[in-house]
């Protein structure tokens, strides 16, 4: 076995122990990636007996009643992911630029401070603060408030992204840049942000695809609906937060659609995933 | 990098020799000449000073934006910290209708859930970074790297649903019938765990009473360590409970702690690992000698991200923990953290009880954030040591 550099016959105390070491260390990780097959195999299986045409095209039927679909759960998502890329996009990438700079202002040390609190921000809580900041001004849940708490989840993702991206570029371009007499303003933005664009975009896709499955800061602000979309002020429904009231759902049928969408988000997210890991290796 | 705060000054020269403070940031270095071509230079100063502001406006509103977020949940919350004041945290009581609230049964719920799934979680994670750094051939690594980095996408939802559908009647059924069967009541273990413990017990209580604590007698101790112990795998075997939501939540926490021991476990000079395996350390030696014990103070910090993790973690939980708002005595309760309570009564709470809801998340935010802010300073001190 590997590992063990002619060791002596009577160090056979030491063979077994990195034998064993290194059966334990093999089945830990065997460990850590089983979940991921049984719950993909699970989800497969019971997800892909549900698909069918009318699934994404259609609204959902009342409880019990067979047929339907979650129309009204994918377009509220799609509205709630243009929403929160709306604002947190932007911001985040500012964010991400100002970190860039990598100065010793008090913007800057604050910024990261809050930047790196921002991330260890429970999503759950997020949502009580798009509640109070949204939902009770407003008198009731609306997309703005479930964008916004998607917003305040991908900013700082986005922002830390962007960041490392950015320290990754050679100062002698924005020499080059300089050099030339251009405002460091046109530097950054033209010359800088679009050689990173690959870059870029995976962090976003990224926090696209996180927040996406986001259900936690939606319960309370988004909240849900059953009609489809009825205007930015008004309740609007998710694919996560469909899934999760599906799954409370005690009857058959809501539990078979509660696992097609749940496949219908894993695969979307996985996508995205695989798609970035593409991008990543041109490079 | 700082030099730029020396030469803050507009139009003054910057100091000789600093010539890529060009790629710093902070204020254009003007050189002298540039006063005959004053207004190109006017031109770009405005525009980047425009473009200076601009930043430094996003990010002083991101600032406020998080300052608001703990004022506002300050505020909501007031109603419930006047009421009670900060013994809310450990007040054993949560009754909506009798408007009666305190935040021990989520507490002790969010601690041992996330610190079961954490036991669980390590070892699993340190292992399999582990293996994927020293013992997997490369390519293997990479594709096992990225299945690891798939199962921390799946939205927290999926694995809620998976646990309530799939995970929930494997308990049932088989796990905790087992378990109630070795460690339950009456059971030897739980008859040696009770012994254990007095014997643990007895001592500390022997001392205390010499510094005023009031006297407890043997039997009275044995007898309460016995129900304690006894208490452990007691219940009937419902499938949702602490042990089940610690199950889902340490599959979810696994990623999270392999991606980041895999990042301390890469800062340590390779020149570590070759000294030791030329000393004729075995490879479990050296990963012992040079891997574990030169980046442990990074691996408690990427098991405490971990905890942090674990703790905010919501639907999930939720849809596994089994939702009763009292502290539990046995593993098989079902029981409730203080963000799974968020989920399930936010919505329809009102008054004292929204206010008590909100005084909840915010001592979540307050316990996530002192976690992270540990486990980050622990990492950030490695790095300047490394």
């Amino acid at each position: 076995m590997r590992g063990e550099f002619a060791l002596p016959a009577r160090d056979w105390r030491r063979r077994w122990h990195n034998r064993a070491a290194t059966t334990v260390l093999s089945i830990l990780a065997v460990m850590a990636i089983a979940p991921l097959f049984f719950i993909f195999v699970y989800l497969f299986i019971r997800g892909a007996a549900g698909l069918s045409w009318s699934f994404f095209t259609e609204l959902p039927q009342p409880v019990g009643e067979t047929g339907g679909g979650v129309a009204n759960a994918i377009t509220g998502s799609a509205i709630l992911l243009a929403l929160a890329s709306a604002g947190g996009i932007p911001l985040g990438i500012a964010a991400g630029m100002k970190l860039a700079e990598r100065d010793r202002g008090l913007t800057s040390r604050l910024l990261r401070t809050v930047v790196d609190l921002m991330t260890s921000v429970p999503s759950i809580i997020v949502g009580l603060f798009a509640y109070a900041f949204l939902v009770v001004p407003l008198g009731g849940y609306s997309a703005w408030a479930g964008g916004v708490a998607l917003a305040v989840i991908m900013l700082p993702i986005v922002a830390r992204a962007t960041e490392e991206i950015l320290n990754l570029v050679p100062d002698h371009v924005r020499e080059a840049g300089l050099a030339l007499g251009l405002p460091r303003w046109k530097v950054t933005l033209m010359i800088i942000l679009p050689g990173v664009r690959a870059g870029l975009t995976t962090g976003v896709l990224l926090a696209g695809a996180r927040v996406t499955g986001e259900t936690a800061p939606l319960l309370f602000t988004a909240f849900s609906n059953q009609f489809g979309f009825r205007g930015l002020d008004q309740p609007i429904a998710s694919l996560p937060v469909q899934i999760f009231t599906l799954a409370s759902n005690p009857d058959e049928i809501s539990r078979q659609m509660a696992w097609t969408a749940a496949l219908s988000l894993v695969f979307l997210v996985f996508i995205v995933n695989v798609i970035t890991r593409l991008l990543l290796r041109r490079k | 990098m700082y030099l730029q705060e020396k030469h803050t000054g507009r139009g003054t020269p910057p100091p000789p020799g600093s010539g890529s403070s060009f790629a710093d940031g902070g204020d254009e270095p003007v050189s002298p000449l540039s006063n005959t071509t004053s207004t190109l230079r006017s031109d770009s100063s405005r525009g980047d000073q425009i473009y200076r502001w601009v930043l430094r406006g996003i990010s002083w509103s991101i600032i406020a934006l998080f300052v608001g977020l703990v004022f506002l949940l300050v505020k909501m919350s007031w109603e419930a910290w006047s009421q009670y004041g900060f013994g809310f945290v450990f007040l054993n009581q949560w009754n909506p209708p009798l408007e009666e609230f305190g935040a021990a049964p989520f507490l002790v719920g969010t601690l041992i859930t996330s610190l079961l799934a954490v036991l669980l979680a390590a070892p699993i994670g340190i292992g399999t970074a582990l293996f994927l750094k020293e013992i997997a051939p490369t390519r293997i690594a990479a594709v096992l790297a990225f299945l690891v980095e798939l199962l921390a996408a799946i939205p927290s939802v999926v694995y809620g649903l998976w646990g309530i559908f799939v995970l929930a009647p494997l308990m049932r059924e088989d796990v905790q019938p087992f378990l109630a069967n070795w460690f339950g009541p009456e059971t030897l273990f739980a008859y040696g765990l009770g012994h254990l413990l007095t014997g643990f017990a007895y001592p500390i209580v022997l001392i205390g009473s010499q510094f005023g604590w009031s006297e407890v007698s043997l039997s009275i101790l044995s007898e309460n360590m016995q129900r304690f112990s006894h208490a452990l795998m007691d219940g009937p075997p419902m499938g949702l409970g602490l042990l089940t939501a610690s199950l889902v939540l340490s599959i979810m926490i696994i990623p999270t702690i392999t991606a980041l021991s895999r990042e301390v476990l890469a800062t340590v000079p390779d020149s570590i690992r070759e000294a030791a395996l030329g000393l004729g350390a075995t490879r479990w030696e050296m990963m012992k000698l040079a891997l574990l014990k030169t980046g442990r103070a990074g691996l408690v910090g990427a098991v405490l991200l971990g905890v942090g993790r674990a703790m905010g973690e919501t639907m999930a939980v939720t849809m596994v923990i089994g939702n009763r708002n009292e502290i539990p005595t046995s593993f098989m309760n079902p029981a409730q953290t203080m963000a799974s309570v968020l989920a399930n009564e936010y919505g329809e709470a009102s008054g004292l009880h929204l206010s008590s809801l909100a005084a909840v998340g915010l001592t979540l935010l307050m316990v996530s954030l002192i976690v992270n802010l540990l486990a980050r300073g622990i990492i950030r001190y490695l790095e300047k040591q490394a």
